[in-house]
C-alpha cells in the first residue's frame, strides 16, 4: 500500500502567464514606456481609434504598436502608414495575446528602434471580448472599447472584460442617431459592474469624444493633460501608481 | 478555446512543482477552484487536460474543478450578495455598483494529491513531457 499526500499548492493557474506579464512590464518600467492593453469584440473599431490617437499625439509622444491579428498584416498595415514604428504578431488561432507572444512582439520592436526613445506601446489585442481579458500581457492599463452597434447589454453578457477595464471607450458615437441605441443604459450597465471605469463616448471618424480619450492617454504616460476636462474620480494608471 | 493555453500554463506550472520533488512523485488528482467570474469553462479544462497528460508525468492524474460563486459585498448595506450573472451585478436591495468581489474571480490550484514514487515499482513508467 502506497500512501497518498496532499500538497497545498494555492497557486494562480496562469501563474507561468503572470510571470510573464511581469517580465513584460518590468522591462517598460525600465525603459520609461506606458504600455495600454487594448481589447474589444472584432469590429468595434480598435484600428480606427489608434489610427486617430497616432494622428493626434504623434506630435508630442513617441508612440510604439504592438499588432494583435489572426492572420493577416492588413491592420498593422494600416497603422504603418501612420509612420509610427508597429510590429505585427499573428496569432494564428489562438484568439488573444498572452505575455509570451508580446515578449516576442518587443524583442522584434527592439530590432525598429531604440526602446530607451519609446513614450507609449499600445498592445492591440485580438479582436474577443473573452479570452483577452483574462491574459495580462504586461500592460499598465486595459482600455476597453464597446461600440453602440453592438447593443447595450454586451457589458452584462461579457462582464469581466468591462470589469477588468481601467478605461472604456464607447466608439462610432456618430451613428448613434440612426440606432435605437441608449448610451445613458450602456454606461449605467458598465457602472453596475465597474464604478470606476473612466468612460468617454468618442468617434474616430467625427473626432468627437477623442480629447478626453487623448487627456487621459496623456495622463497614463503621466504627461500634463491639455485643458481639464477629465471627469473627478476618473481612474488614470500612470507608472508612478503601479 | 483559450482554456487550451491555461492548461498548457497549468500544466508547466504542476511541472516545475513535480520537478522540484526529490522522488519525483505520482500526481494522481489535481485540484483547481475556478471562480464562476472568470472567462474560464470547467469543462473545457478537463477535456484539454485529458488531452494533455497522455503519456506525460501526469498521466494517472485526474483534474478536479471546484466552482466557486460570484459574491460581491455591499457597502451600503453591509451585506454580501450573489449577483444574476449576464443580467444584474449591482446590489440588489439598494442598486449600488458591484465594486468589492469576494469570490468568483479565483483561477487557483489549489492543491494536489500524489503518492511518493519510490514505494510504487512501475516508477520508470512515468515519462517526462
Amino acid at each position: 500500500m502506497h500512501q497518498t499526500f496532499d500538497a497545498a499548492l494555492e497557486m494562480n493557474l496562469l501563474h507561468a502567464n503572470q510571470a510573464g506579464a511581469d517580465h513584460n512590464r518590468e522591462h517598460f518600467n525600465e525603459w520609461g514606456i506606458t504600455c495600454l492593453n487594448l481589447m474589444s469584440s472584432p469590429g468595434a473599431g480598435k484600428t480606427s481609434l489608434l489610427e486617430a490617437t497616432l494622428s493626434a499625439l504623434q506630435s508630442e509622444l513617441a508612440i510604439a504598436v504592438i499588432e494583435g491579428d489572426m492572420t493577416t498584416e492588413l491592420d498593422a498595415d494600416r497603422l504603418r502608414r501612420c509612420g509610427v514604428p508597429v510590429v505585427a504578431i499573428n496569432t494564428g488561432r489562438s484568439c488573444h495575446l498572452d505575455a509570451r507572444m508580446v515578449s516576442g512582439g518587443i524583442h522584434q520592436l527592439k530590432t525598429l528602434v531604440d526602446p530607451q526613445t519609446i513614450d507609449l506601446v499600445v498592445v492591440e489585442n485580438v479582436g474577443n471580448l473573452v479570452c483577452p481579458a483574462e491574459f495580462e500581457v504586461g500592460e499598465h492599463a486595459k482600455v476597453a472599447l464597446l461600440s453602440v452597434t453592438e447593443g447595450e447589454d454586451k457589458p452584462l453578457k461579457y462582464p469581466v472584460m468591462f470589469r477588468e477595464a481601467d478605461c472604456l471607450l464607447i466608439t462610432k458615437t456618430d451613428l448613434a442617431p440612426y440606432l435605437e441605441v441608449d448610451l445613458d443604459r450602456i454606461m449605467a450597465n458598465v457602472r453596475q459592474i465597474n464604478p470606476e471605469v473612466a468612460i468617454f463616448p468618442v468617434s474616430a471618424k467625427t473626432g468627437e469624444g477623442l480629447a478626453d480619450w487623448l487627456n487621459w492617454v496623456r495622463q497614463a504616460t503621466g504627461r500634463s493633460i491639455q485643458p481639464a476636462t477629465i471627469q473627478p474620480g476618473d481612474r488614470v494608471a500612470t507608472l508612478a501608481s503601479v | 478555446m483559450h482554456e487550451v493555453d491555461m492548461t498548457r500554463s497549468l500544466v508547466l506550472t504542476l511541472r516545475d512543482w513535480w520537478e522540484s520533488q526529490p522522488d519525483r512523485p505520482q500526481i494522481s488528482r489535481v485540484h483547481l477552484r475556478v471562480g464562476d467570474f472568470t472567462c474560464v469553462e470547467p469543462a473545457g479544462l478537463v477535456f484539454a487536460f485529458d488531452a494533455y497528460r497522455e503519456g506525460t508525468f501526469l498521466s494517472a492524474a485526474e483534474l478536479v474543478v471546484e466552482s466557486v460563486p460570484l459574491v460581491a459585498f455591499c457597502h451600503a448595506c453591509q451585506a454580501d450578495y450573489r449577483p444574476e450573472m449576464g443580467l444584474h451585478y449591482a446590489c440588489p436591495t439598494c442598486g449600488a455598483p458591484m465594486e468589492d468581489i469576494r469570490s468568483g474571480r479565483e483561477l487557483k490550484i489549489s492543491h494536489i494529491e500524489y503518492q511518493n514514487a519510490h514505494r510504487e515499482t512501475q516508477t520508470d513508467r512515468w515519462a517526462v513531457a
